[in-house]
């Protein structure tokens, strides 16, 4: 097993590449009761057309999140059940590109271990149980379109992009689900599944070696083709359209707007770009911002709002949200502020301080399972999200400038609102 | 075992430090301990977030900013914390270790010094809070207020404890109401102010590496102009054993929805005399806070009746909540099925797999709030408001130890009080 260390955050991980192509980390934490793993494919809402055996497939919406739901199913019950009873608190999710299994567990890690490795692997679904599912995932999607800010996620995505496919959401519809049956599942779990496309970590006191003899134990020893994922013809970066708006049970609106930025690369060029992107966002928007001062003291916007950066399925965008009574005034002035930045530079000592601020955050985003499942994601697309504190300290303001310059052009800029319904509040 | 130190720092203030060396980042909370009243839930609740807009020497968002990013972007977060009638206000701080701060820079003290000055001299104007502050506070505590209908989940479960409650102070909002915020003025929130720094209890949490007498010497020099007076009594919480009626009550409210909701509220009822609170949580995991208590096995897993239906108590008031999404034609099911769940375990319905899976999911839990700051510290303050005298590790132990027939005991000492239904247009 390869270990390395890492000085600057303190953290040792182990790795190693199975022969099955899968690799495997493992995250040395003394002293800790629980231990947590993480069994994660690169699979996610997102893959819906794909190259496999030489063939191109497509897929209903919401495959990967029902296929999430049903692999707790096994020809003895429910690995759900059988791990809970062991102690675990086990759970999954399923984002635009990948789905995670995970759980944690202060007793029986070992043996969790290989329940969790062994009902990932092995898939058990009937026409009766899957026809089981379309309800209850029914339920789920029916509930999340009564939240507004699902609806303001997506629908801002459909004003960025036209293609590609992260613009719908994971769960897929009502009606998308209906075309899912044990057998679309059985044929995506075989092709997606396969260690080769798949990754584990496991964090805790636990021995580095034991992990790796478990996942040989238990996982199939052959490698797997990795399918080519279709995501839709090439974006461009102006929007759709500028405005999009839908009105729901709200108190008052809530907006989020901003420009998509370009299909990031791999590697260490990724994880520079990602914090270049977020420390561009931070310092136009960010809480310790000038211009969050200012919106703040006009109660234009509150504590809620926030200016980020994200990247997925081959897509990328900085984005501004949160609540406010003039989503429009808000809009005037972050874009605004981002032509003032582009004529006259940006300050040293805020490019500095924001940095720091940056660095202790990213620092203690490392005590929970995020930055466990983030450093498995983040290796799935190439990068090591442990070189991020160092990265940081690389990052210039003439990086910082270059992004807004190129990727933050107001007049790609592009808002979703949701207002609210009932006038009662006004 | 965790290792707490506490320090009575004064006759108002107590220092409760969790030794540990585990984490990147170290806590600090301050909190002032409060009745929950429907006329001071909202200007409490708007303190600490005003104090957080500026100190004396820091008068602005723009100064503080600055400071927290020099302190490696360190977080002084207002808190406002219901447990049962007390209404907890004060600040939630976590920050960078002084073991992971390149160079010899030291944190720790910083922010303590500017979580004192936070709470002990606030930009004031002759005497008075800044009404600018107030108001533009004011306004978002509103807001805030208004938003809880934004999240349909949360909000259908308030909605249970303002009806099932409307005589009780448990009633009424962590934030308080729109009404009584509207009339608050820089005045009266100074009065409030004052009348709390001068009576309150505070409750000191910290959780890091920091040498626990380092953290005193440090809390005491922050804290040094608070007066030292002994602390005014607060009721506490008042537990009623029984349903407020005798039959169940019903509430309905129409909202623009796709997905009914349901919650149904209960009183503990006799065993809230003599609480056992591990045996509770055992008892709260097998009914409906696990993914092996019977309301997820059966009601959500075997009927599909509802996309999610669970537990939860809260032991210092001594009630209990089931909150559901259901199909609004499914709501007298759901309900129905609910209560026959409940039945089962009062009958004795509890098998081997259901009982010791329970205890299992109580022990992970509490083991694994020693490996999470935030949570540590939520524990710890839970502890000592039920005044329960051990540390999670302890209490994981007591949980172990807890019996099939208490579970049923405490079934059969639960009452259901009222249902609250959310319909749509």
């Amino acid at each position: 097993m390869k270990s390395k260390s890492y000085e600057l955050i303190r953290e040792q991980v182990y790795s190693d590449r199975l022969d099955n192509g899968l690799p495997v980390y493992v995250i040395k934490k003394p002293g800790y009761y629980k231990s947590y793993a993480f069994f994660a494919t690169n699979y996610g809402g997102a893959d819906r057309r794909f190259k496999f055996g030489g063939e191109w497939i497509d897929t209903p919406e919401g495959v990967a999140h029902f296929l999430e739901h049903k692999m707790f199913d096994t020809e003895d019950g429910n690995a759900l059940e059988e791990l809970s009873a062991n102690g675990a608190q086990p759970n999954a999710y399923t984002s635009t590109d990948v789905t995670g299994y995970y759980f944690e567990s202060t007793d029986k890690f070992c043996e969790n271990l290989e329940i969790l490795l062994s009902f990932v692997s092995v898939p058990y679904f009937t026409k009766e149980s899957v026809e089981k599912e379309q309800g209850i995932i029914g339920q789920e999607i029916r509930m999340t379109e009564d939240e507004p800010g699902y609806t303001l996620y997506y629908d801002f995505l459909k004003l960025l992009f036209r293609h590609n496919p992260a613009r719908h959401s994971v769960a897929g519809t009502v009606e998308s689900i209906a075309e899912i049956t044990d057998e679309t599942l059985y044929a995506c779990h075989k092709i997606f599944y396969n260690p080769s496309n798949m990754a584990l970590i496991v964090a805790g006191d636990v021995d580095p070696e034991k992990i790796v003899e478990i996942a040989k134990k238990i996982l199939p020893t052959e490698r797997g083709e990795i399918p080519q994922r279709d995501y839709g013809e090439a974006e461009t970066s102006e929007p759709v359209a500028a405005r999009g708006e839908k009105a729901m049970e709200v108190s008052e609106p809530m907006f989020v707007f901003g420009a998509s930025a370009p299909c990031p690369v791999k590697g260490a060029e990724r994880l520079k770009f990602g914090l270049t992107a977020t420390l561009a966002a931070q310092i136009i928007g960010g809480k310790s911002s000038p211009l969050f001062f200012k919106l703040y003291d006009e109660g234009l916007v509150k504590n809620d709002f926030s200016a980020e950066f994200e990247a997925t399925a081959g897509i990328s965008f900085t984005a501004f949200d949160g609540q406010s009574k003039e989503p429009e005034k808000v809009f005037a002035s972050v874009t605004d502020e981002i032509r003032r930045i582009v004529t006259e530079g940006l300050d040293d000592a805020l490019f500095a301080r924001i940095k720091k601020a940056l660095f202790g955050r990213q620092l203690r985003m490392l005590n929970s399972e995020d930055a466990w499942d983030g450093f498995v994601r983040a290796h799935l697309q190439g990068y090591d999200t442990f070189l991020t504190a160092e990265t940081l300290l690389t990052i210039t303001v003439e990086d910082v400038l270059a992004f807004i310059r190129e990727h933050m052009k107001p007049e790609n800029f592009a808002m979703m609102t949701v207002t609210p319904k009932n006038a009662v509040n006004a | 075992m965790l290792k707490i130190q506490k320090f009575e720092l004064s006759k108002r203030v107590t220092l409760t430090c969790a030794a540990t060396d585990k984490f990147k980042t170290g806590v600090l909370s301050v909190n002032l301990i409060t009745q929950l009243s429907r006329e001071d839930a909202a200007k409490n609740a708007l303190l600490p977030k005003v104090l957080r807009r500026g100190t004396s020497t820091l008068p602005d968002m723009r100064s503080l900013s600055e400071a927290f990013d020099d302190l490696y972007g360190a977080r002084i977060v207002p808190l406002v914390r219901k447990k049962g009638e007390l209404q907890c206000i004060g600040f939630y701080s976590d920050f960078i270790d002084d073991d992971y701060v390149p160079g010899d820079e030291k944190v720790l003290e910083r922010v303590t010094a500017l979580l004192g000055e936070m709470l002990l001299s606030p930009a004031t104007s002759g005497g008075q809070l800044l009404g600018e502050y107030t108001d533009s506070e004011k306004r978002n505590l509103i807001d805030e207020i208004r938003a809880e209908i934004n999240n349909k989940r949360a909000y259908a479960q308030a909605a249970l404890w303002r009806n099932m409650c409307a005589d009780e102070a448990f009633g009424v909002n962590k934030l308080g109401d729109e009404k009584t915020a509207s009339a608050i003025t820089a005045h009266s929130l100074t009065a409030q102010y004052k009348k709390l720094i001068d009576t309150a209890k505070v409750e000191v949490f910290y959780i890091g590496s920091a040498a626990p007498e380092r953290v005193r010497d440090a809390v005491s020099s922050a804290l040094s102009t608070l007066p030292k007076t002994k602390a005014d009594d607060v009721a506490g919480t008042e537990i009623r054993i029984n349903p407020t009626s005798p039959e169940v009550r019903r509430f309905t409210e129409k909202l623009d929805v796709t997905q009914g909701k349901l919650s149904l509220g209960f009183r503990m009822g006799e065993t809230m005399r003599a609480p056992d609170y591990a045996a509770l949580a055992v008892f709260n995991a097998a009914f409906g806070n696990s993914v092996t208590s019977k309301l997820f096995l059966n009601v959500r897993e075997k009927l599909s009746l509802c996309y999610y239906a669970s537990s939860a108590i809260e032991k210092h008031k001594g009630v209990m909540i089931v909150s559901s999404g259901v199909e609004f034609a499914n709501f007298e099911r759901a309900y129905d099925e609910i209560l026959k769940n409940l039945d089962a375990i009062r009958a004795g319905d509890v098998s081997d797999w259901e009982f010791l899976s329970a205890k299992r999911a109580v022990t992970t839990f509490l083991l694994a709030q020693l490996d999470d700051p935030q949570g540590l510290e939520e524990a710890c303050f839970d502890q000592l408001i039920a005044g329960i005298p051990y540390t999670p590790d302890e209490y994981a132990t007591l949980a172990e130890a807890v019996s099939r027939e208490k579970i049923i005991e405490i079934a059969n000492s639960v009452k259901l009080d009222s249902a609250y239904f959310m319909e749509g247009k």
